[in-house]
Order: C-alpha cells, then structure tokens, then sequence
C-alpha cells in the first residue's frame, strides 16, 4: 500500500470537518477565557509558548502524548468491535501495578528480558480488567458502559490499597511504592525533559493497530462485527467472540498508558497518577475517527494543549484545567455530524 | 428499634443523590436518549447549588441556580444529541469531561482556590408537624433534610406523570417506537427535549443536595460516581419509576454499611469499594431480565 493510496483513502471532507470543528472549538474556548475575564489572544500566545515554544516544551509536549496516544488506540480497537471500552482508566491502573510489582521483585538481571517481562506483565493487567466487561456483556448482557466505569472505581481503591497496605515505600509519607531498579526504567530520547522511548513504542503500537485493523483477517472481522453483527453473524463469525478479543487487545493497549508512566516518568506506583487519561483518551479517539495514525495527531495536541495550559496557569491565575474544558468542546463539537453538515448546507444556499 | 430507625434515617439520607440520579436516568432514557453525562450534571449542580448560596447566603437561592443549570445542561446535551445527532454516550462523556474542568476553573475564581469552596450556608433539617409525635416510627420525620421530601415529591409527581398522563404514554412510546409515534402526529423531538432537560434539572437537585444540604462545602469531584450509580439503579430497576427508586434504596442500603463498618480491621479502601462492587453484582445478576427501551440511543 502506497502512501497515495493510503492519502486517497482519507476523505477530505472528514478531515476538513475535525479541523472546522477544531477551529471552531478554540473559538469557543477563547469566548469563555475572555467571559471569565483574560485576554484570549494572550492566553492561547500562552499555550502555544508553553506547548512548543522551547525544544524543551516541545519534547515535553510529546511526553505527555504518549498515554494520550496508548489510551486512545485502545479505544480506537474496541470501538472498532462497535463496543465503547470506558474502562481504559482501570486497565491502565491494573497494567501498571502489574508492570511495577515486575520491576520491583524481578531480578534486573537483564535490562532486555526485565523490560520484555514488565510489558508482558502490564498487557496481562489490563487484558485481564477488560476481559470482565467483556464476558459480562457476552455472558450476561450486562450494560458494559456502567461495569466499565465502576470497574475503573475499584481498579483505583485496589491498587491505592496495595501501595498503601503491602507494597508501601519504607519510611515514606506519600502513598506510594518504591523506586524500580534503573534496569527497569525507559531510556530518555531528549535530556532532562520527560520524553522516553516510550514515545517510539508508542508510534509502534499505531502502526501495528493501523496493519492489524486494516490489513488482517482478525481486523477484518472485528470490523465486520463493528459495522452490522447480524451480517457478521450471517457471514459466519462468531460476534461474541470477535467483541471479546477486541476488547483484550485493547485492555493490553491501554495498560501502556500507565506503565509508560511508572517504567518512564515516575519510576514507580504513585497514587492516583492518572488525571482521567481513559476519558481523554476517548476524545482522541473520537476526533481522530478512530484512525490509528490520527491518534498520534491527536495525542499530540491534546498533550500540548495540557502541557500549555499549566504554561498559562502559572501566569495568568486561570486553572490549568482549562485544557480539559477546550478538550470537552472538541468532542461535542467533532462528534455532531450534522454540524458539519449544517455549516456546509448555509454555504451552499447563500 | 431506634438502630433500625437510625438505619433507615440514613438510608433515606444517602438515597436521596441515588434517587434522584435514578429518577433523571429513568426519564431521559424512557424517552430514548442515554444520559451519561448525568455524573457531570450533577457536579455543575453541586457547583452552582454552592454559588447561589454562597453569593446570597440563602441556599434556597442554590437550589434554584441548580435547577437551572440542570435545564441547561440538559438543553446541550439534547441539542447535541437530538439535533446535531452525536452518539448520546460520547456526547454523555464530553459533558462529564466539561464538568470535571469548568468547575475547578470557576471554583478559583469565585472563592479564589482550587479544591474546594468556603463553608456555605445549608439547608436546614427540618421536622414534620404531627407526624414527628407518632411514636417510634415519628423519628423518620424528626431532623430529616428537606430535601428527603422533596425527592418523595419529585418520585410521586414523575410515577404520576409516566403510569396515569397521555404525556407519560406518549414519552414512553416515544423510547420504545419513536417513528411510531412519529406516525401518530406526536412531535417526538419536543417531547425527547423536555424529557432530558427536566431530566438535567432533576439530577443537578442531586448535586446540590451533595453541596449544600449534605455538607456545606463544594468539594472537587464530590459527586464521585452517583450519577453512574444512578443509571446503574435505573437499569436494576428495569427503566420504570417505581424500579429505579426502590433500586436506589437498595445501593444506599449498601452504601450505609460503610458508616457501620468504620473503624473495622477491613481496610479503608474496600470498604469504599463497596457500592461500587454492589453495583456490579447487582447488573450483572439482574440485567438479563431487565428490558431497556426499544429505541434507546438511536435518534
């Protein structure tokens, strides 16, 4: 597949309208820093310096992509399956204790096998946190969005539990466990920022989705099952099935969005280290129409606009918080279908 | 008998945000539309419940900003979801993500910190006439939060409206067959916009309840999952008035048994998992029997 082909495949009309609706979306998030009282034009001069301004920002501005990007493909893949996985904030909790009980009690014999091992650990987490909304929904039918998001509650309390109770640090007053081993730990791609290798694995992980969803039987199945489950059904795949695996792999994606964070940030088990990337992770994933490679684009905004707003924050008095309020904005705004369609049917008639 | 009254007593306390939540998810969702963004209604109420009162210093005035940021809440979501046609449970999820951000936001500058607002002024416990002097069971109408009776009302207006009015009729044909009713000359938008936005109104009572009758503070995130649970409740409750509120009687019995449980060698952390465990047995026994609306989530 050539890139031309891969270009032509894009539609041009979906992506000029994530791009209106984007534009339109800092439109709006301008009006509200100006109702509460900043200039909008200072604020957003603000977020970009604090977003790309140095090669510093920058290089942090793609750091804090990267859960952004493994949070989002993992809901790429399951809404793929036609199922909303909601619960990516708990499979990244469970994915991460797992990768840090491994580096903290594996022998750091050999950073390779330790670092294959802690990988290995985090996808059976998540995979295993997503496999119960999975086999509920297959078994009993149960509503996946409500298990999902109380499963993402008792993910929290069970690993603030074990870093508190058993695996606490010595001595220390803050709740968490301690540091794994350097063997253990991400190698750094730019000096005295926060950007890991991770950000490589990352990019890997997208083009495995992109060939996996695109380019395989497995992928075309879970499209199929995605796109009408009685067809599916018709076609002779097993829908229950199909919904299941899609669901494991992207448990096994979004338990990276948590150990990238412990094996790369903060070398160890911090409690509630996640300010909500499962549901940040859905917007991306939302307006990048679930396209793998459009993740990363997204990631990377969504990352600058964070690391920007705690820029503009320190300066000008608004909370850094912002940047979820510009975030919601963009998803209501990118998955209204027919605003799009009204913007354009106004051009047409005048 | 008294540990039974004080148990029922804070039962009724800790069913009021549940009902209420139950309640708004059974009326939107009747009507059809899936109303996620519940959870982050009822933290704008909450907020804006703490700012009408902590600017006034009458809470009544908070309960009156509540209702009307539920309304609005309520209008965006449906305008998103009925007109500009989004899918109901992302949309559900960008209305709990602007939740979650404007109100730190708004929080710093009203009361010029981040976590949480200055003590406010609550709504007061309030005892029934002649009913607080029956014996033993008047202790239930002795101190109890107004607004434990204002969600009987709420529950007792909406059984009413959905089993015994045309409107009801209508709005749960509405969920089940909308292009039926289309067919009937109903106009199924206007009564899906009326179903969210009294829906919005209802949960946001919720949040202020949280605010400024439970405690007197706005704490960051204080609503902490009610609204989900809430849904979860309509669900157990099979999407019917009656189910939903004797589903959120049932959660907040579970819940109370973390205030018997304080001080117990279990560990802090699964006593708080409880509801949310609860929760989970409760759907996954309950829902292969339980039937949603026909037209749920579609537009």
């Amino acid at each position: 597949m050539s890139i031309k082909k891969f270009f032509r495949r894009f539609s041009f009309d979906s992506l000029a309208s994530s791009l209106i609706s984007l534009l339109l979306s800092f439109v709006i998030g301008g009006l509200l820093i100006w109702a509460i009282g900043t200039n909008p034009f200072q604020a957003y001069y603000l977020i970009g310096v604090g977003a790309v301004g140095t090669m510093k920002n920058l290089a942090n501005t793609l750091a804090s992509s990267i859960p952004l990007i493994f949070a989002g493909l993992a809901v790429a893949v399951s809404s793929k399956a036609g199922l909303l996985n909601l619960g990516v904030e708990g499979q990244l909790y469970m994915g991460a204790m797992a990768a840090t009980l491994c580096g903290l009690y594996l022998p750091a014999t050999n950073r390779f096998i330790l670092l294959i091992a802690i990988m290995i650990a985090s996808m059976l987490g998540g995979m295993l946190w997503a496999l119960i909304p999975g086999v509920l929904k297959a078994k009993f039918g149960t509503h996946e969005v409500i298990v999902a998001i109380m499963l993402n509650y008792v993910a929290e309390l069970f690993t603030t539990y074990l870093i508190i109770v058993p695996f606490r640090e010595h001595g220390s007053t803050v709740n968490q466990t301690a540091e794994i081993p350097k063997a253990a730990r991400l190698s750094k791609l730019f000096p005295r920022t926060q950007l890991t290798t991770a950000f490589i694995l990352a990019v890997i992980v997208a083009i495995i989705v992109w060939f996996l969803l695109r380019r395989t039987t497995l992928g075309f199945k879970i499209s199929a099952v995605g796109g009408n489950r009685d067809a599916a059904r018709a076609g002779g795949i097993n829908p229950t099935a199909y919904v299941i695996i899609a669901m494991l792999i992207s448990g096994a994606i979004a338990s990276f969005a948590g150990t990238t964070e412990v094996v790369g940030k903060y070398f160890r088990f911090r409690e509630n280290f996640s300010p909500g990337f499962g549901f940040t992770g859905l917007a991306v994933a939302v307006l990048a129409r679930n396209n793998p490679f459009g993740v990363i684009a997204t990631s990377i905004l969504f990352g600058g606009l964070s690391t920007g707003c705690l820029y503009m924050s320190r300066i000008t008095g608004i909370s850094g918080h912002m940047s979820n309020v510009i975030q919601s904005i963009i998803i209501l705004l990118v998955s209204a279908p027919r605003l799009f369609e009204i913007i354009k049917g106004s051009r047409k008639r005048t | 008998m008294d540990v039974i009254i004080d148990f029922i007593s804070l039962v009724l306390k800790l069913a009021v945000p549940l009902t209420l939540a139950a309640l708004a998810g059974t009326l939107s969702e009747r009507s059809g539309v899936i109303n996620i963004g519940l959870e982050g209604t009822m933290l704008m109420g909450a907020f804006f419940a703490a700012v009408g009162a902590g600017l006034s210093g009458n809470p009544w005035v908070g309960v009156l900003f509540a209702l009307l940021i539920g309304v609005m809440m309520g209008l965006l979501h449906a305008f998103f979801c009925l007109t500009l046609h989004g899918h109901q449970v992302v949309i559900g999820v960008a209305v709990n993500l602007f939740a979650t951000g404007i109100t730190p936001l708004l929080t710093r500058l009203v009361w010029n910190r981040e976590g949480a607002s200055d003590t406010l002024p609550s709504i007061a416990a309030v005892s029934v006439p002649l009913l607080k002097d029956i014996p033993v069971i008047g202790k239930l109408f002795t101190n109890q939060p107004p607004f434990v009776f204002i969600t009987l009302f709420i529950f007792i207006v909406l059984f009413i409206f959905m089993k015994r009015t045309k409107y009801g009729l209508r709005l749960r044909m509405i969920g089940d067959h909308p292009t039926g009713a289309q067919t009937q000359g109903i106009n199924v938008k206007k009564y899906k916009y009326f179903a969210v936005m009294v829906s919005g109104s209802i949960a946001a009572l919720g949040g202020a309840y949280l605010s400024i009758a439970h405690s007197n503070v706005f704490v960051l995130n204080m609503v902490a999952g009610r609204g989900f649970m809430g849904m979860a409740a309509n669900i157990f409750g099979g999407w019917t008035i009656g189910g939903s509120a004797l589903a959120s009687l049932f959660f907040a019995a579970v819940q109370s048994t973390r205030y018997y449980l304080i001080g117990s060698p279990i560990p802090d952390q699964f006593v708080l998992m409880i509801p949310y465990v609860a929760t989970l047995i409760i759907l996954t026994a309950f829902s292969r029997n339980s039937r949603s609306p026909e037209g749920l989530g579609k537009i």
